[in-house]
């Protein structure tokens, strides 16, 4: 179906995460669902955390015990398809790559988005890392939502659009 | 006429990368180039590029025109023409330049066509009112001169530039209402498409246009969907609202020179049409004559970069100039070229080239 909606599953997303246990610490969560000959993930994470091996086209897989949550993989990936996940005190923070602009800022109120495109719930913007910081024109903004929307949250969207 | 080692036609991707490695081996050089800066499509590319590091992965397109511009500064024997337009190439090798209203004449002991691709229009009624844009000039517009295309925008076609360019369309601040396409599945990567999904475009699957509704410029479209056998379904027709439709239906190799001047041409539909017979060292049926990057068959930037190399590396190797790494070099660059090919993306270059191979033999 995925190739017909650019949609994941559930199934799909959750294969993607670890058991709720090892995301008290931040996690990687890699949406690579086809096979593309590209591998900034695996080249750019300084803990060797993801692999794919010569074969570039083959789909990444993590070490969650490598992985530290760094964020270098979130805005290092061509296609956005990365996003750092934690869950904590019943909520889920989110760190995201986003290329749009106006950035959001830090306690603003914005609207958390499904892969769908559509309104979930509101988020509370966290933190911004501007793109001067990651050096190459990509910001990184960590979010929190509510825990029960930790498979449904992928962006996010100004509220008053 | 002004004699050179090497004249290459096109400064883009394979082009810069063709110059690059001829001129490490130490020919002269000519590049022609027909827009007034070096890059190619190159300098429209906001995104961040798949592949490896050395096809300079997770770099922006226009960052990676730089990067490739740089690399040739310094080299005393290198010439860069702007603004030229290679109007003839004859098989003694001999080139025709037209810059500032004047004709020039031109010789290579070896010259190397890469003269990249062309966009495929669409055939459908009023398909010529204004407001209709192929997706290169959408992003001509909007990405070096800053001028929005329309304030809503249709795009026609789901493959990467596609989706590409929808979303930079968002970057923009554009309205992106739908994208459509006529097959039954996304084109591009799904990653690229998920993107969009995500920032709320509709993707309408097995949907075409069937006409363009405007008095001055365009106002409004009508889509239909199509059936397995891509024929209209009946009272499907949709009419919405627009002033910009982008067309992004695939690309041609730009192969007129390579046909004018008499080299064997192959016409293979999964290579993008109608392109130059080569042999493994991208050297066409004329002697000294190379083509590589999109003009060879449509592929990503990253491999027109690899192709241009290996060109440059064979123009020099044929006459006799050494490069310091050549014997390395090749095998790298052709290692490289495997692997970009070797997944499901790279099936119908595999069996385009195969096609290509086949009717060689």
């Amino acid at each position: 179906m995925i190739e017909k909606t650019a949609v994941p599953d559930k199934n799909q997303i959750k294969s993607r995460f670890p058991s709720k246990k090892v995301l008290i610490r931040p996690k990687a969560i890699i949406e690579c669902y086809t096979e593309i000959p590209c591998n900034p993930c695996e080249t750019s994470c300084p803990f060797d955390a993801i692999t794919i091996g010569e074969d570039i086209n083959k789909i990444p897989t993590i070490d969650f015990d490598k992985c530290t949550g760094c964020g270098i993989c979130v805005y290092s990936c061509p296609g956005l398809a990365i996003m750092n996940v934690m869950i904590k005190n019943g909520k889920a923070y989110f760190k995201i790559a986003y290329e749009l602009l106006p950035l959001p800022k830090v306690d603003e109120k914005w609207l958390a988005i499904n892969r769908h495109g559509d309104e979930i719930a509101t988020c509370k913007i966290e933190q911004v890392m501007p793109p001067k910081k990651t050096n190459n024109k990509t910001a990184l903004i960590t979010v929190s939502v509510e825990q029960p929307y930790l498979y449904d949250f992928v962006t996010i969207r100004r509220a008053h659009e | 006429m002004i004699k050179r080692d090497l004249v290459i036609v096109g400064g883009g991707p394979a082009g810069l990368c063709a110059a690059k490695v001829a001129l490490d081996a130490g020919m002269s050089v000519t590049l022609v180039e027909r827009f007034n800066r070096l890059g190619g499509q190159l300098i429209k590319q906001t995104h961040k590029f798949f592949g490896s590091e050395s096809q300079y992965a997770k770099t922006r397109g226009y960052d990676i025109a730089e990067i490739l511009i740089k690399e040739l500064d310094g080299y005393g024997d290198l010439e860069v023409l702007l603004e030229a337009t290679c109007v003839g190439l004859y098989p003694d090798k001999v080139l025709t330049i037209y810059q500032d209203n004047h004709y020039f004449k031109y010789q290579g002991k070896s010259v190397i066509i890469a003269t990249g691709a062309s966009e495929k229009v669409l055939a459908f009624e009023n398909n010529d009112l204004p407001g209709i844009y192929g997706a290169g000039a959408v992003q001509t517009l909007m990405n070096i001169y800053g001028i929005k295309p329309g304030s809503e925008v249709v795009m026609v076609g789901s493959g990467n530039i596609g989706l590409i360019v929808s979303y930079q369309l968002i970057q923009a601040g554009i309205k992106v209402k739908c994208l459509v396409e006529a097959a039954s599945k996304i084109g591009g990567y799904l990653v690229h498409a998920s993107k969009l999904k995500r920032l709320g475009v509709d993707i309408l699957m097995n949907t075409t246009i069937k006409r363009a509704i405007g008095k001055e410029k365009l106002e409004k479209i009508v889509t239909v969907k199509l059936d397995e056998n891509w024929q209209e379904i009946k009272n499907t027709e949709t009419e919405i609202k627009t002033d910009a439709l982008c067309i992004s239906v695939g690309l041609s190799p730009l192969h007129q020179l390579m046909s004018m001047a008499g080299a064997k041409m192959l016409d293979v539909s999964e290579l993008g049409g109608l392109v130059p017979k080569k042999t493994c060292d991208y050297e066409t049926t004329i002697e000294h004559v190379y083509a590589c990057g999109d003009v060879t068959g449509i592929e990503e930037a990253s491999s027109a970069m690899v192709e241009g190399r290996i060109a440059g590396l064979m123009a020099a190797k044929h006459l006799g100039f050494k490069h310091p790494k050549a014997f390395e070099l090749e095998e790298t660059l052709n290692n490289q070229l495997c692997v970009l090919r070797q997944g499901p993306c790279g099936e119908k270059i595999r069996c385009g080239l195969k096609k290509a191979g086949e009717i060689n033999d």
